[in-house]
This record gives C-alpha cells, sequence and structure tokens, in this order.
C-alpha cells in the first residue's frame, strides 16, 4: 500500500523527462548556430578559452602561485559541479574563488566578469565530451524543489515550461528542455559569454519573480539539480546558443 | 588590444575553393544605446575588413552599427598560388587589427 501510494505521489506530482528523451538544447538550433559551435574556430568563446588559459599560468595573490602551479589538467572536474562540500553546494565558479581566496591568498573574481567566466569556460573546456556526474543529496532536493516551485506573477514553476512543454513555443523560440550542458555558454543574445546563474536569472525574471542574487544558495541548488537532472549527457562547453 | 583569429587551410590544389574564416573580438557598440543614467554609448565597431591574397584584394566587408559583437566572417577564395593571405580590420577609435596565414598551393 505504501509503495503504491509512492508511485501515486510520483506520477502526480512529477513529469519528468525520460532519460532517453532528453536532449540538449544543441539539438533545438539552426543549423547555422549548430555550425558555429561544432567548429572552434568559429565559436567566439576560443577569445575567452585563450584568456582562461593564460589566467590559469599567471601566478597571482600573496602566494605568487599559478593555478597551473597546483593541478596538472582538470579533466571530468567540471562534470562533477556543483559539489557539496561541509553541507553548502558549491558551484566551479565559486570552487574557483575558494582556491583563489585560499590558495593564492588573492580576491576573489566577481561573479559574472570576464576573468572568471574565461577561467571556468577554460576549466569546463576540459570536460567536452564527459558525462555529467553529480550526486543526489539534500542540496539536490531543495533544487529541485524550486526547480517545481511555481512563483512570480505568472506563476510559473521551472518545470511547467521544461518538463511539461518542451519543444513546443514560447514567443518565436522553441523551449529546450533546460540541460545545462554547455556552460558557460557563447549566447548570441548576449553577444558574450555568460553563466548557468546569468540564465537562471534571465528565467526568474521572465517570470516575473524576484531574482536571486549570483552565488546564491538557491541558484547554485538549482544548478546542481538541473545538472542532476542532465546526469549522464555529455558536456559540451563552451556550447553556443541563440 | 586588438585579439582576431583566423582560420585559413594550410595547403589547396591548384584551382580549388577554399573557405576562410575569420573572428575579430570586439564590443560592435552601436551608438545607439544609453547608460542608466541617460547618456548615450558612443558608437564603437568595426567599419572595415580586406582580405589581400598575395596583394590582391579577394574579399572586402563593409561593417555597420547592426552587427552583433565579435564579428565572424566566412568567406570563399580560389588558390591560386602559394602565398600569404593579409586580413586586416579597421574601425572607430583608431581600432586596426592585422593578421595574416600562409598557404601553399600544389
Amino acid at each position: 500500500m505504501r509503495v503504491a501510494l509512492a508511485v501515486l505521489c510520483f506520477l502526480l506530482l512529477s513529469a519528468e523527462i525520460p532519460l532517453a528523451e532528453r536532449r540538449s538544447g544543441y539539438e533545438f538550433m539552426g543549423r547555422e548556430t549548430r555550425a558555429m559551435q561544432d567548429d572552434d574556430s568559429t565559436n567566439p568563446a576560443l577569445f575567452w578559452l585563450a584568456d582562461g588559459e593564460a589566467l590559469w599560468n599567471r601566478k597571482d595573490g600573496a602566494a605568487a602561485v599559478a593555478c597551473s602551479g597546483c593541478h596538472a589538467d582538470m579533466k571530468g572536474v567540471a562534470a562533477r559541479y556543483p559539489k557539496v562540500a561541509s553541507g553548502m553546494a558549491v558551484n566551479l565558479e565559486q570552487q574557483i574563488n575558494g582556491c583563489r581566496t585560499e590558495r593564492q591568498k588573492a580576491p576573489p573574481l566577481a561573479y559574472e566578469s570576464r576573468e572568471l567566466l574565461a577561467l571556468t569556460a577554460y576549466v569546463a573546456r576540459q570536460s567536452r565530451g564527459m558525462p555529467i556526474a553529480v550526486e543526489w543529496n539534500e542540496s539536490t532536493r531543495r533544487g529541485q524543489a524550486t526547480f517545481n516551485r511555481r512563483q512570480g506573477q505568472l506563476n510559473l514553476s521551472c518545470a511547467q515550461c521544461h518538463d511539461d512543454h518542451w519543444g513546443r513555443s514560447l514567443a518565436g523560440s522553441t523551449i529546450p528542455q533546460a540541460h545545462p550542458t554547455g556552460y558557460p555558454i557563447y549566447r548570441l543574445e548576449w553577444q558574450g559569454l555568460g553563466s548557468l546563474q546569468r540564465r537562471l536569472r534571465n528565467c526568474v525574471v521572465g517570470v516575473r519573480a524576484e531574482s536571486y542574487a549570483y552565488g546564491a544558495p538557491e541558484l547554485v541548488e538549482l544548478e546542481l539539480y538541473l545538472m542532476w537532472r542532465a546526469r549522464g549527457m555529455k558536456i559540451e562547453t563552451p556550447a553556443v546558443r541563440p | 588590444m586588438a585579439r582576431v583569429s583566423v582560420t585559413v587551410p594550410s595547403s589547396a590544389k591548384r584551382g580549388e575553393v577554399i573557405e576562410i574564416k575569420t573572428l575579430a573580438a570586439h564590443v560592435m557598440e552601436n551608438g545607439f544605446r544609453h547608460k542608466q543614467t541617460g547618456e548615450p554609448i558612443p558608437r564603437d565597431i568595426i567599419t572595415q575588413f580586406v582580405c589581400t591574397y598575395n596583394g590582391v584584394e579577394v574579399f572586402r566587408a563593409e561593417l555597420h552599427p547592426a552587427m552583433a559583437a565579435n564579428p565572424l566572417l566566412v568567406f570563399n577564395t580560389v588558390a591560386t598560388e602559394s602565398g600569404t593571405l593579409e586580413f586586416k580590420w579597421l574601425g572607430d577609435n583608431d581600432y586596426a587589427a592585422t593578421q595574416s596565414a600562409s598557404i601553399s598551393v600544389v
């Protein structure tokens, strides 16, 4: 009886996309935008990657040590973030800033600054093609609750668009399934590179809710849930999106 | 600091149509926007792009305020002889960038 109830609750509450039906945002894009992403020499993110590599190898902070002074390669790291450390979900940007303040004794980089995006892209690029593998835990569960919670003046949850109505149109655009496979992304609308949190804040403003601040635990938990939801899908960083 | 990226095949057969891809890192500020305080943001765009192949102009583009940041230009030319392709971007506020690439034609 208890099992039957649990199954019933699951069916009523969740219209999660079956694993086999999940599709990256890439598959919803037009031919030209795909071509831009497919070819490293036409993806404008290459400028950020070059900056990121320079920053990675530059000695910084009071400790006068470069990222490359401790780390060899970062293959697969981005596929495991956000990660929970002492009860708090930490995303890749925050981990980079944590390393800066604790190891390099350098000031943290501002969220969404060119430097932080460049470093994040440089690290995440090394996981391209690797399957996303984040953990399910208490933070993931809170992220899931945020995903399913109606909010804003439009009283919409993330799930109502991205689980229930993906593939349909919102104004002129196709609603994707919201799998964060390629962040930081080069978004044509932004004419630049941007983080997943920037994208999430766009959506929150879209439903006319008050946005969380950059780096807020709610946003990091939502990132974690989205990554869990995209588990097994391949990292595309730096992706191009319309 | 002007930064550009150019992709040219390193070798080609004589008479072959080759594809050239160029990207320039540039904000392409269109001059129609205003800051939150109301002052206009002055125009800052790339206005011209020229590609020469062993000194002969093979492609030229004029860019205007409606073009997006980091303009990507992809075009074709015919591989006639081994030599050098020169690329030049010019724009507002004395923006200038040059790049070259060599190609061997067999």
